[in-house]
């Protein structure tokens, strides 16, 4: 079974992302539904009770290389854990989004191997030792990716949520060649769907970012 | 999702033996993971067969040779396909979206499992996913079904895009198992459901799709994929027409003729192929050829609009042809 998680430091100040956490557990209050990580804690804990050479309880699991932004993560993995799941609760990348979960709406949108490819139906045991890159991997340091710097200045985004995956998409529409015409920009990013229906400005930003090139 | 043994072998042998006829092999997951997801597809193996060389593209003198395992936006963007057959790049370009199109594969595209939305819940009655359980469809909301090839246990049309312009060309697949390599037609490698429509195609069980071959045809040039949808892009077929025209001073020679979207398997139209030959192209003779496009149609309660709608898909895509 998996083992204790890899997390990464904790940063000192407060994020969205610690203060919901926080307030959620508050909330919920002790002896609520753990969360993911504890359960995880919890069955590597009964797995480390037994006795060595046992199979595992538990489903089948695999130990998995990721290859996430340039860094290596080993993990153990249950065989049915998507690389979405992976990178968001194991792995702590979370730019990756959850919408449908279902290869529809393009929120979970990464690249695998240099291509567009949605996380959610990517198995991680299928994603051993293959290259990944979230929207945390496109600055270069401080500075966003020319596409990142686009759909700021177009103002491309509402919410938010699908901004990551939309990003993701239109980085590997740029840097693969002429962005074409707006019709062509549609049809590539026509995977990834925004409820906010922020369309028009997400095409101006690609055109944009397509316009100025590939220099960062 | 059910738990599931892993392998990810090297070789073709090595995933042959891993599968042994139980497990399901997994290639770009596109349709597995999420059927897995649904509870639809309960394998309690799976062969990752990413590994295995069965990816490149290769055109020779018999024609255009496509490893099973090539991914659809490579095919769709190999300029050699582009240029020789243009049904095949466009079907594929009009096919899912971007991410979609570099994750599957050649292969896993011809197994993709219908859309219907009975097979997809398992809640509902469905023959093809419990066989005897009964067809939601018939009574329920079959706007997207088929009318061409169905039977009283399954109306649920086959997805595929690129499936319709390869059978249209009389392509072939090589499907291997421990015991050799046999080729087959892919028109008759995909089973109407009469009264199995749980047995969609001519694979067995631990077989492998390893290549598809289309012949030599200098006069595909000549070809088109029209796809009627819902909405402009990343949207299944209501109607599709893949078609090739060989012209000759002002007479069709040939013609290769198939629709999608409207029937439960790829269907080709050997009748109106033969009713194209010796006549001029024009609207006249298209009009006139596909008459009978339809026959043998059995429409449900909402989907009766299909029969017309693959007449005109079929004229409007002959139009588009070099006269």
């Amino acid at each position: 079974m998996s083992p204790e998680p890899e997390r990464p430091p904790r940063p000192a100040r407060v994020s969205r992302r610690g203060f919901i956490g926080r307030t959620t557990a508050a909330s919920l209050g002790a002896g609520a539904l753990p969360r993911p990580d504890q359960a995880t804690a919890a069955a590597a804990a009964a797995a480390a009770a037994g006795a060595p050479g046992q199979p595992l309880p538990g489903p089948p699991g695999t130990e998995v290389t990721l290859r996430v932004n340039g860094a290596e993560h080993r993990v153990g993995v249950d065989n049915r854990a998507t690389l979405l799941d992976t990178l968001r609760e194991r792995l702590r990348i979370t730019g990756p989004k959850k919408g449908c979960d279902r290869g529809q709406c393009g929120a979970c949108t990464v690249h695998i191997d240099g291509r567009t490819a949605l996380s959610c139906l990517t198995l991680a045991v299928a994603a051993h030792e293959r290259e990944v890159t979230t929207v945390e991997g496109l600055a270069d340091g401080d500075v966003p990716h020319p596409v990142q710097r686009a759909f700021i200045k177009a103002d491309a985004f509402q919410c938010g949520f699908c901004t990551p995956g939309q990003i993701m998409s239109a980085v590997a529409l740029v840097e693969h060649g002429p962005v074409g015409s707006d019709d062509a920009i549609r049809e590539f990013m026509s995977g990834n769907l925004c409820r906010c229906a922020a369309y028009p400005h997400i095409v101006r930003a690609v055109r944009q970012a397509g316009s100025t090139g590939r220099k960062r | 999702m059910r738990g599931f043994e892993w392998t990810e072998p090297d070789t073709i042998t090595g995933a042959l033996d891993a599968a042994g006829g139980q497990a399901a092999f997994l290639a770009g997951g596109t349709t597995l993971i999420d059927l897995m997801k649904l509870q639809v597809m309960r394998p309690s193996r799976v062969v990752g067969i990413n590994r295995l060389p069965l990816t490149g593209i290769r055109v020779d003198a018999k024609g255009l040779h496509i490893g099973a395992l090539t991914r659809m936006s490579d095919v769709a963007e190999h300029p050699e396909v582009a240029h020789a057959y243009p049904v095949i790049a466009q079907a594929l370009l009009l096919s899912a979206s971007q991410q979609l199109r570099n994750m599957a594969s050649m292969g896993g595209n011809l197994l993709q499992r219908t859309r219907c939305t009975y097979f997809r819940d398992i809640a509902e009655p469905c023959d093809k996913r419990d066989p005897g359980s009964g067809c939601a469809a018939v009574g329920g909301f079959n706007r997207a079904h088929a009318v061409l090839g169905t039977s009283p246990h399954c109306s649920a049309t086959h997805a595929s895009d690129v499936a319709v312009a390869l059978v249209a060309l009389g392509a072939t697949v090589d499907l291997r198992d421990a015991s050799g390599t046999r080729t087959v037609d892919l028109d008759s490698f995909y089973r109407l459901p009469g009264g199995t429509p749980h047995i969609e195609n001519a694979l067995r069980p631990g077989e492998l799709i390893t290549r598809i071959s289309v012949p030599r045809l200098p006069w595909a040039r000549n070809s088109a994929y029209l796809k009627i949808r819902d909405r402009q892009s990343y949207e299944f077929a209501l109607a599709s027409a893949a078609v090739a025209l060989q012209v000759r001073g002002r007479r069709i020679e040939d013609a290769r003729v198939a629709v999608g979207g409207v029937a439960t398997v790829p269907w080709r139209l050997p009748g109106v192929e033969a009713a194209l030959r010796g006549r001029p192209p024009g609207l006249r003779t298209f009009e006139h050829a596909t008459a009978d496009a339809a026959d043998g149609a059995r429409p449900l309660t909402h989907n009766a609009f299909k029969i017309p709608l693959l007449r005109r898909t079929l004229v409007r895509a002959l139009m588009s042809l070099e006269p």
